[in-house]
């Protein structure tokens, strides 16, 4: 086995003249969780279908194990993939739609039963069709397909969508657990917070390019400081009196990349009071993920009055 | 919830590729597990028993014989079969079921021509209970009529019969392949059937020089042929030359088209 289970190296894929994935090049490694976050349209999901053999890449590799998917023998045995849960067949039932992954791969068919068990679908609703699931539902029954074989990685696109609070709280238990025990977790996401517990490496993309890339904790506990005040505009000449510069951050607050000291007497040599100062944990990120978005965003975020 | 279901196994190789039997099977039973499917394979039945019926009550007592049992239920057959063939390769597009097929098996050549099995042994077993709905139907309505029973059809009929329908199974499934749309490739296998057969009937009758070529490369013409027997070797000739035109090329095409294609 090797370090880096899934090796991405220098892909891309254009649709006519728009570059959906742009030399897009990162790994994730063997039994940790990837977090693969990025806005609606940036890329990920491509990246993901180019990964599984489903979409052919125009340039660049992309290896599960040092191998393409596709030469990899029985490879639901191995690989554990749910791409989009509501790509199954309308008329088929839940069971049915299990049952065929099994015979593909050569399981027991209790294994369909003990998949059910495992993301809480009851045998009544098994034996529905899939017309009449809910989005949340099909989210599991695409779980339980990709836990199915067993697999040792797993590969899951927005797996969150349509859960419901409570069942994304169990989602990330299961994947938590599968990560723990050795298993190679990719999981994106455009919401920070639903990767967050089980991703120790965050990769960002936007607009087909890698923006960001390292461990959780690097890219949240960002340098710098976030400072608040209920008087804005006085904190921030307070800090530029003070040779300080600061970015708007979040609302009404400010984040600069001194340290919380140096703002601290900043604000108590202008007289300013603050009603919060602390480490800027998570801000850088958040913030650059709320420009990656700003272009697809509606209302964009205004820094009137707080330019540094 | 058990621990034990989420636990990952090591190491990715190892695992031996899925036998070509299997994918075989699978394809079968996903032929069956929609309600869609169900009610397809149903009505081949369901039609051969009502056609059958309706001999027995409509038909001539003089008419009465199993030529007559069979053509009848042949016909819907020959509409019937290339459906089946059509929806087993649109479904993993329309229904986008192809995101989970092709990640389970990512050799589509395997599991396309796996369909085409799938789709010759569902063809061929329907002709097969067909015949024995009609075979039935006669004994039935010749007591019924109080004729004597008539077994009019050449045991070489009946192989001739079905690979006639055969060649209409695949013809769906070569639309199927090529137009990846279930509703384009049913109204496809219509035009391609009976407009098309239209335009080579007119054609025929208004230029000479057609006429003399038309067995060559009008495939349904030379289809026809293989209900008249027998069939002469230029006839067979005839169906080789124009089922490369209307079958083999396009069947290429499309298989190309599906190794390249993206999935979503």
């Amino acid at each position: 086995m090797l370090d880096h289970m899934i090796t991405i190296e220098g892909l891309s894929k254009r649709y006519g003249g728009f570059v959906a994935v742009d030399d897009v090049s990162f790994t994730c490694k063997a039994g940790s969780g990837t977090g693969f976050l990025g806005p609606t349209g940036a890329g990920k999901s491509t990246t993901m279908r180019i990964l599984t053999g489903l979409t052919p890449e125009d340039s660049g590799t992309a290896q599960i194990d040092g191998v393409r998917y596709s030469d990899i023998p029985n490879p639901s045995t191995k690989i554990g993939v749910l791409l989009d849960a509501s790509a199954q067949h309308a008329g088929r039932t839940g069971r049915e739609i299990l049952m065929i992954s099994a015979l593909t791969m050569g399981l027991p068919t209790k294994r369909v039963d003990e998949m059910l068990e495992l993301v809480s679908l009851t045998p009544s609703e098994s034996k529905r069709r899939v017309r009449n699931y809910s989005l949340g539902m099909r989210q599991r029954l695409g779980l339980a397909n990709a836990l199915m074989g067993d697999p040792e990685v797993l590969i899951l696109d927005e797996p969150a969508n349509g859960l419901d609070p409570a069942g994304i709280h169990w989602m990330r238990g299961l994947l938590r657990s599968y990560a723990n025990r050795g298993g190679t977790v990719l999981l994106s996401s455009h919401l920070l917070n639903e990767i967050e517990v089980i991703a120790d490496e965050i990769v960002v993309i936007g607009q087909g390019k890698i923006v960001a890339n390292g461990t959780k904790a690097e890219l949240l506990s960002t340098a710098g400081t976030f400072v608040k005040s209920l008087e804005p505009d006085d904190l921030l000449k307070a800090l530029v009196t003070a040779g300080i510069s600061a970015e708007p951050s979040g609302d009404a607050g400010l984040r600069t990349d001194s340290t919380a000291e140096q703002v601290g007497r900043a604000a108590a040599a202008a007289g300013v009071a603050l009603v919060e100062l602390r480490a800027a944990d998570g801000a850088g990120l958040e913030e650059m993920f709320l420009k990656l978005t700003e272009p697809t965003q509606r209302e964009s975020i205004n820094p009137e009055g707080v330019v540094a | 919830m058990s621990a034990v279901a989420a636990d990952p196994r090591p190491a990715v190789a190892g695992a031996s590729p899925i036998p070509f039997a299997r994918i075989v099977k699978v394809e079968l039973r996903k032929m069956f597990n929609t309600r869609s499917g169900f009610w397809l394979m149903a009505s081949i039945a369901i039609i051969a028993l009502i056609a059958t019926v309706s001999v027995i009550i409509f038909a001539n007592d003089s008419d009465m014989g199993y030529g007559l049992f069979a053509t009848v239920i042949g016909f819907p057959m020959a509409i019937l079969l290339p459906i089946v063939a059509i929806l087993s390769v649109t479904s993993e597009w329309s229904q986008r079921t192809g995101l989970t097929t092709f990640t389970l098996i990512p050799h589509r050549g395997q599991v396309i021509s796996a369909k085409a099995v799938a789709s010759i042994v569902v063809g061929v077993v329907s002709m097969l209970l067909a015949f024995a709905i009609g075979a039935v139907g006669n004994v039935v309505g010749s007591t019924i009529a109080g004729v004597d029973i008539v077994w009019d059809v050449a045991f070489s009929d009946f192989l001739l019969i079905i690979f006639a329908n055969v060649l209409g199974l695949l013809v769906g499934f070569m639309l199927g392949v090529l137009i990846r749309n279930s509703a384009g490739a049913i109204v496809g296998y219509f035009v391609y059937s009976f407009v098309l057969t239209t335009i080579f009937e007119v054609l025929a009758n208004v230029a000479n020089w057609f006429k003399t070529i038309r067995p060559w490369i009008d495939f349904n013409f030379a289809q026809g042929k293989l209900f008249d027997a027998p069939v002469t070797g230029k006839e067979w000739a005839n169906l080789g030359t124009s089922s490369i035109i209307w079958l083999v090329i396009p069947l290429i095409i499309g298989v190309w088209m599906v190794l390249r294609s993206e999935v979503k």
